[in-house]
């Protein structure tokens, strides 16, 4: 698939934002006053700038608000709902803390909407047979590992943080591998593709047309698969490994903004490869897989 | 309204003769025209004279060779266009309600006046039939001349998708595949009709005929078999000394 920017900072803006939300939910000693401001400005400015990210993949970004319309069959308007509704109450939660008051209840809700969130987001890419290394269990999962790590390292809960941190990392390694099976596991092939199975072995000889279209650029995207290995260590090295070695070091303000900024790279490219690396059946019509 | 209906009262769709299509992509024009002053938007292109055109079409022809386990290769023309399934992953997907599929007769249809381009109906699509259109910003794919088949305006034989009407070698065939009486229904059970990619479960309407399989060469076709009878089989002359010589070394 074609790794389109938007959708990159998309997923990991705002998984970044509703991770620290889940965390600050839970907290059942929630911080108050310019801290919880301080703590929920950043939040919502990812999960926010995360969101307006989204909207640039859109081919009429004027008509966005008809995106609520179809929540009972759409994990992208469901999506749409429940990042509202997690953002406002969430804000309901902040307000009470600006002044002292803690509503548990009221921040347990903000975490579970936030969690459903960042897992109706997973599922948009989740739903697609047609990508079989998206269609798994295991996408939702790791969405939801990574927006708990970036959150936990965001509230700077340094034990959990690096925990959950490592248990992505085997996650992630794991999906990888898995991940580049799935295709031959699906079963379909350009003979299912063409119905032409039954009268030999059939190869894609020329292509409907001589330039690209939308179908090639979006969905048959190939470039820098090649750099596929490099990317992964890369990825796995500044998402996981260095931020937890740097979180084991003294004075946790400085060496805590270097293991974010080094997770949030990783994460960027790990998200990249999320796109890049994922084949859509359609690409079997061309001879592209 | 994404909801897919439980029943369409007709299921209108296409059934493609891969045996005699010729793969001359008059139905590519046809669709090209016809849907560029009809239904929507114009399917617009990009860079049509530069270096590098492209542009939206709702119907493609594509080429494969299959091999069989004897015998020569053999080449099968393949048209591809939206394939009105029934349990059409696109439709559900869809965030806006801009896709659905129409309970009298099973059309899958897009109303672009709701389609935000999100693309994410491209995406679930197996077959490739969807294409944004770049110009519009706006999903495009077949609406099998929706305002063609029952449109009283255009004389009856004319009543048919753009792409049926055109084919010269009587590829392409139109009807309702719910009737097990209809012309379509009784090809598709005489032939073999088949669904693309089964295995993804969209329940495609549209049927694709397989090739027939081809003669081979019997013995009694080779007719004149007799009359390029090598004359002599042992060499004669100096050709034949040199062959016994050369033998002996």
């Amino acid at each position: 698939m074609h790794p389109a920017q938007s959708i990159i900072l998309f997923t990991t803006l705002s998984g970044l934002g509703f991770g620290l939300l889940i965390w600050l939910g839970v907290d059942p000693t929630p911080p108050t006053g310019w801290v919880a401001f301080v703590f929920y400005a950043i939040a919502y400015a990812l999960a926010l700038s995360g969101l307006a990210a989204s909207s640039f993949h859109l081919g009429r970004r004027d008509r966005a608000l008809k995106a609520f319309r179809q929540w009972r069959t759409s994990w992208l308007s469901r999506e749409a709902w429940l990042a509202a509704l997690a953002l406002g109450v969430s804000g309901l939660h902040a307000l009470g803390l600006l002044f002292g008051i803690a509503l548990l209840p009221l921040g347990w809700l903000s975490a579970a909407l936030s969690l459903a969130t960042v897992a109706a987001t997973a599922m948009i890419y989740a739903q697609l047979r047609t990508v079989p290394r998206w269609y798994h269990w295991s996408t939702p999962i790791l969405f939801i590992a990574l927006s708990l790590s970036g959150g936990a390292l965001l509230s700077g809960r340094v034990e959990i943080a690096s925990g959950l941190l490592l248990l992505t990392g085997a996650l992630q390694f794991w999906v990888w591998y898995d991940g580049d099976r799935r295709f031959a596991r699906s079963g379909t092939t350009l003979a299912s593709a063409t119905g032409l199975g039954e009268q030999g072995v059939p190869r894609a000889l020329f292509p409907p047309h001589t330039g690209s279209n939308y179908l090639l650029d979006e969905m048959v995207y190939v470039v820098a698969r090649r750099h596929a290995l490099k990317l992964r260590s890369i990825a796995l090295v500044f998402m996981v490994l260095l931020p937890v070695l740097l979180l084991q070091l003294p004075m946790p303000h400085l060496f805590g903004l270097l293991a974010l900024a080094c997770h949030l790279a990783g994460v960027l490219t790990a998200r990249w490869l999320f796109f890049a690396e994922a084949e859509h059946v359609v690409g079997l019509y061309y001879g592209k897989r | 309204m994404t909801a897919l209906p439980e029943k369409t009262e007709r299921t209108l769709g296409l059934v493609i003769d891969l045996d005699t299509c010729v793969g001359c992509h008059a139905c590519v024009v046809a669709c090209k025209g016809w849907n560029d002053q009809g239904y929507g938007v114009p399917l617009s292109d990009q860079d049509p004279h530069g270096a590098a055109p492209q542009g939206t079409f709702l119907n493609r022809v594509h080429s494969y060779e299959v091999l069989p386990e004897s015998g020569p290769a053999q080449h099968v023309h393949f048209p591809k266009s939206c394939l009105h399934c029934d349990d059409a992953p696109c439709v559900t997907v869809c965030p806006t309600g801009a896709s659905y599929k129409r309970v009298e007769d099973g059309i899958v249809l897009v109303e672009e006046e709701a389609c935000i381009g999100c693309g994410l109906c491209a995406w679930a699509c197996p077959y490739g039939a969807r294409e944004l259109d770049l110009a519009a910003g706006v999903m495009k794919k077949c609406t099998l001349c929706v305002d063609r088949i029952y449109n009283e305006a255009l004389p009856e034989e004319d009543r048919v998708p753009a792409c049926v009407r055109t084919c010269p070698a009587e590829a392409r065939h139109f009807g309702d595949l719910a009737d097990p009486e209809s012309d379509v229904s009784q090809l598709v059970a005489a032939r073999g009709g088949l669904d693309l990619m089964p295995e993804q479960g969209t329940n495609p309407v549209n049927k694709y005929l397989p090739p027939r399989p081809r003669d081979g060469w019997g013995e009694d076709t080779d007719v004149l078999a007799p009359f390029l009878e090598p004359v002599a089989e042992e060499p004669q002359g100096f050709l034949g000394w040199l062959d016994r010589t050369l033998g002996k070394l």
